[in-house]
């Protein structure tokens, strides 16, 4: 066995953990804008936690998550309590909300889902490209529908905020050779309070903050880690060095 | 300290024991990079027992509260993300671990005699941690656990005549439900974990009795020196433990840095949709198997149904697994170690890591009709190489295996 | 192999610094497995000091709360219940509280609270955990005619005073234990959390 060949067992398994199974897996036809993550800008953190409760929490719950966490965001007890504590009595409680789950689905077709790792499981891009791609469309019973999530079944609750955005539709050739109609790009039909930028960025801190909830030990985590990795060098060059002056005896 | 050792000697063989399995036990010197995962593979099973333990004692096998006790455990228990993310990506590391020592038994001839039962123990060990990461991976109840189990019982269902009833009793349900998450709990946290221990008690012991194999393939037995003490071996104890502290620590580095920064390693170790709660009224659109299974979830796919039965393909992935046992008989070269082995073992062996890893990405992907062919082609390859090695072994040119372990 | 020219010195050292290394490792492995059994975040939140509203409570009346799973008595005394306070201390275990582990030390006075007309105590008898009974009744039949209201325990016959003191003869060792408070405003009491120590 040549050193080359041994080789080839850990290199194709290299091959196959750096194939990108997400991409594989969602099968999304729209391009996703990158959210604009960064988990160490606290001010975001906490206007999109500002946004989040005000927003979010009236449908949807985010249940694993307690509100104590948010001190971790820089904010005191009681500045959550003053100023998110909307749905809940103490800051100990969780983000959940009063809607039962059997109405929700009675009025909206569907129960709004649980938001504490919507992050993890759609990824932050595809929320952020959500809250933005929103268009009137007049065949859906709330009036609206969605370039990353076609015939959703949430309103475009924040297109006070937004404005309304229309669909420019252009003509294609589909697999089966007849023409038909695609969403080409959105474009603003009335304006709404924030101008474009301004809600970039809002919906920006909410996703950020959104992000930082699907694993609030994740700043802990990356600081454990580093210092884990940097013992365990310091103990290879021991260990290598230990390693080497018994195996003198080997000849 | 002396007679303290006494005292307990007269009562318990803990230094014979010492002495029979570290200190006097004997293994060639010429170990190389290959023969780390044995003992990697104990340190992760201790990783998985532990880590298990403590994520026990705050987990919920019930189908109400088992994902939000996840995420309890991520969330409100003191240090329980380090513990989760230790067993999760523990059960991905147990599984290269173990791929990477199985493939030195087929490079070095391990499995071959006197050491079948070796091999038939670590098959067992291997059978056993399927079962027990297939359990596990139900209990955090998200989409991926909840139809990764409905499509793998279901797999018994395609079996004539009794299929439906075994699947219904297996699940203890029409569907995966609450009763299915509490049997598979108890599977996962005492049953496979008796048997697994059992079996690596076993496999050691046998391990023991005689001895071990090495990159040359030659019994070190067979050269002694005046005290019968074999001439190419060298006392387990200090020598392989300083070299396997060496190769831990290497490990451990790997091992917590992907726990630390990648703990989902790209959605392979940790899948996105499995951070959705399970719903048994919706499939995902894509299920995939955890990276560890996919070849031979690939098998299955690939075969076409026969007779409107599933059956052919259930029963290719069974045999794919069940094929290991007889690798020691199917073997016919009179020597062990590829170093001395001709050219047509070589690429046998090339084509079926090939195979293998081929078919696991296969498995990880949609099954178009192009990737479907191509399995196909795999799966050919990966039973041929089993099914014609006693022939191809037999007439393989080989290099005359030397008398004593070649130096490095 | 052969014996020649090993390095002893230098071997024990090396095994010395891998053991201590090992043992390093050994313990900072241990410690996230100690940490992950002490109180979740959810039992911590559970457990945290709550809130009473004082206005609520009439004069001489009690109110339960529950205080990491414990009863929790707030009672409104009256001023004939606190002038009786002081005549039966001879008949008192501890009259003084001198108990320091029995209340916080704002509270180790005659009244043991506070504020004298309200009083906070942990609802459960220092013999065997059982949950006394409330004896507001001055000179009650069954309890004797110089009974100066108070508590009763049913399981064993522990008697305490309107501070919950213990009387002496009562099987319980020491006088009920007073929780850490501290008022919030004239009317708001948090129970679980010590004031300032003025």
């Amino acid at each position: 066995m040549s050193p080359k060949q041994s080789l080839i067992a850990p290199l194709l398994l290299l091959v196959l953990l750096s194939l990108p199974l997400a991409a594989v897996a969602s099968g999304a036809a729209v391009k996703l804008d990158p959210a604009p993550i960064n988990l160490n800008d606290k001010e975001s953190l906490q206007r999109g936690a500002r946004v989040f409760v005000n927003y979010c929490l009236s449908c949807h719950s985010a249940s694993y998550m307690r509100y104590t966490r948010l001190t971790d965001l820089g904010l005191t007890e009681a500045q959550i309590k003053d100023n998110l504590l909307f749905a809940a009595e103490k800051t100990g409680e969780t983000m959940t909300i009063a809607m039962r789950p059997g109405d929700a689905k009675q009025w909206f077709g569907a129960t709004p889902p649980d938001l504490t790792v919507i992050t993890r499981s759609r990824g932050p891009d595809w929320v952020y490209t959500y809250l933005r791609t929103f268009y009137r469309d007049d065949s859906r019973p709330t009036g609206w529908n969605n370039l990353v999530f076609d015939k959703v079944g949430m309103p475009h609750v924040l297109h006070e905020l937004q404005g309304h955005q229309v669909p420019v539709m252009r003509e294609v050739t589909g697999e089966d050779g007849k023409p038909h109609l695609v969403v080409e790009r959105l474009q603003l039909a009335k304006a709404g309070r924030l101008t474009l930028i301004e809600y970039d960025a809002m919906i920006g801190d909410l996703v950020n903050y959104m992000t930082w909830m699907g694993e609030p030990a994740k700043a802990q985590r990356m600081r454990t880690g580093v210092a884990v990795v940097l013992f365990l060098s310091l103990f290879f060059v021991v260990a290598f060095y230990l390693k080497k002056e018994f195996w003198r005896d080997v000849h | 300290m002396q007679r303290l050792l006494e005292w307990i000697d007269a009562r318990f063989p803990l230094s014979a024991t010492w002495k029979a399995h570290l200190s006097e036990y004997y293994a060639p010197k010429n170990f190389n990079f290959w023969y780390y995962f044995g003992s990697l593979a104990l340190l992760v099973l201790v990783i998985q027992i532990v880590t298990g333990i403590f994520l026990t004692m705050h987990y919920k096998p019930d189908a109400n509260h088992a994902f939000a006790s996840v995420e309890y455990i991520m969330r409100d228990v003191p240090y329980g993300w380090l513990i989760r993310y230790a067993h999760s990506t523990g059960a991905s590391a147990f599984f290269i671990v173990v791929y990477l020592h199985m493939f030195r038994a087929l490079l070095y001839g391990s499995h071959r005699k006197p050491r079948e039962l070796i091999w038939i123990f670590g098959v067992l060990i291997y059978l056993a941690l399927m079962a027990e990461a297939f359990f596990g991976y139900l209990l955090p109840w998200g989409q991926m656990s909840y139809w990764g189990a409905q499509v793998i019982v279901n797999l018994f269902a395609a079996i004539p005549i009794i299929g439906e009833d075994l699947s219904i009793w297996i699940r203890g349900d029409y569907v995966v439900s609450d009763a299915t998450l509490n049997r598979f709990f108890a599977f996962h946290v005492i049953a496979l974990p008796l048997v697994l221990l059992g079996l690596v008690a076993a496999h050691i012991v046998a391990l023991h009795e005689v001895g071990s194999n090495n990159p040359d393939g030659v019994e070190i037995k067979k050269k002694k020196d005046g005290q019968g003490r074999p001439l190419d071996g060298i006392p387990f104890h200090p020598y392989y433990t300083v070299k396997d502290i060496l190769g831990v620590v290497v490990f451990l580095i790997v091992f917590t840095a992907i726990l630390f920064f990648a703990p989902e390693m790209g959605g392979y170790f940790l899948e996105a949709n499995n951070f959705i709660p399970a719903d048994p009224l919706k499939t995902p659109e894509h299920i995939a198997p955890v990276w560890y299974f996919t070849p031979y979830y690939a098998i299955l796919r690939a075969v076409p149904p026969m007779f409107g039965s599933q059956f052919p393909g259930v029963l290719a992935m069974g045999v794919a697994v069940l094929i290991f046992f007889f690798l020691p008989w199917l073997d016919r070269s009179p020597v062990k170690s590829i170093r001395y082995r001709g050219p047509k073992y070589k690429i046998a062996l090339t084509l079926f890591v090939i195979a293998f890893i081929g078919l696991g990405i296969l498995g990880i992907l949609p099954a178009t009709s192009l990737y479907t062919w191509i399995a196909r082609v795999l799966t050919v390859i990966y039973f041929a190489f089993f099914l014609l090695m006693p022939w191809y072994t037999r007439y393989d040119s080989h290099k005359p295996e030397p008398e004593r372990v070649t130096a490095k | 192999m052969s014996d020649m020219a090993v390095d002893n010195s230098k071997r024990r050292f090396l095994v010395a610094v891998s053991s201590t290394l090992g043992g390093v490792a050994a313990v900072g492995a241990a410690l996230p497995f100690v940490f992950s059994m002490s109180p979740s975040a959810r039992a911590l939140a559970a457990g945290a000091p709550i809130e009473v509203d004082l206005s609520k409570i009439e004069p001489g009346m009690k109110v339960d709360v529950e205080w990491r799973g414990k009863p929790v008595w707030v009672v409104h005394r009256t001023p004939e219940m606190l002038a009786l306070l002081p005549k039966h201390d001879d008949k008192l275990t501890d009259p003084k509280s001198e108990n320091a582990a029995q209340q916080p030390k704002y509270c180790q006075n005659p009244t043991r609270s506070i504020k004298p007309e309200y009083f906070v105590v942990i609802g459960i008898c220092t013999h065997l955990g059982c949950s006394p009974t409330y004896r507001a009744d001055i000179g009650a039949a069954d309890l004797g005619a110089d009974w100066p209201g108070g508590w009763f325990c049913p399981c064993h016959g522990s008697r305490f005073d309107m501070a919950a003191r213990v009387f002496k003869g009562s099987p319980a060792p020491t006088n009920l234990v007073v929780p850490p408070h501290k008022y919030l405003s004239e009317t708001k009491v948090l129970i679980g959390e010590d004031q300032a120590s003025a």
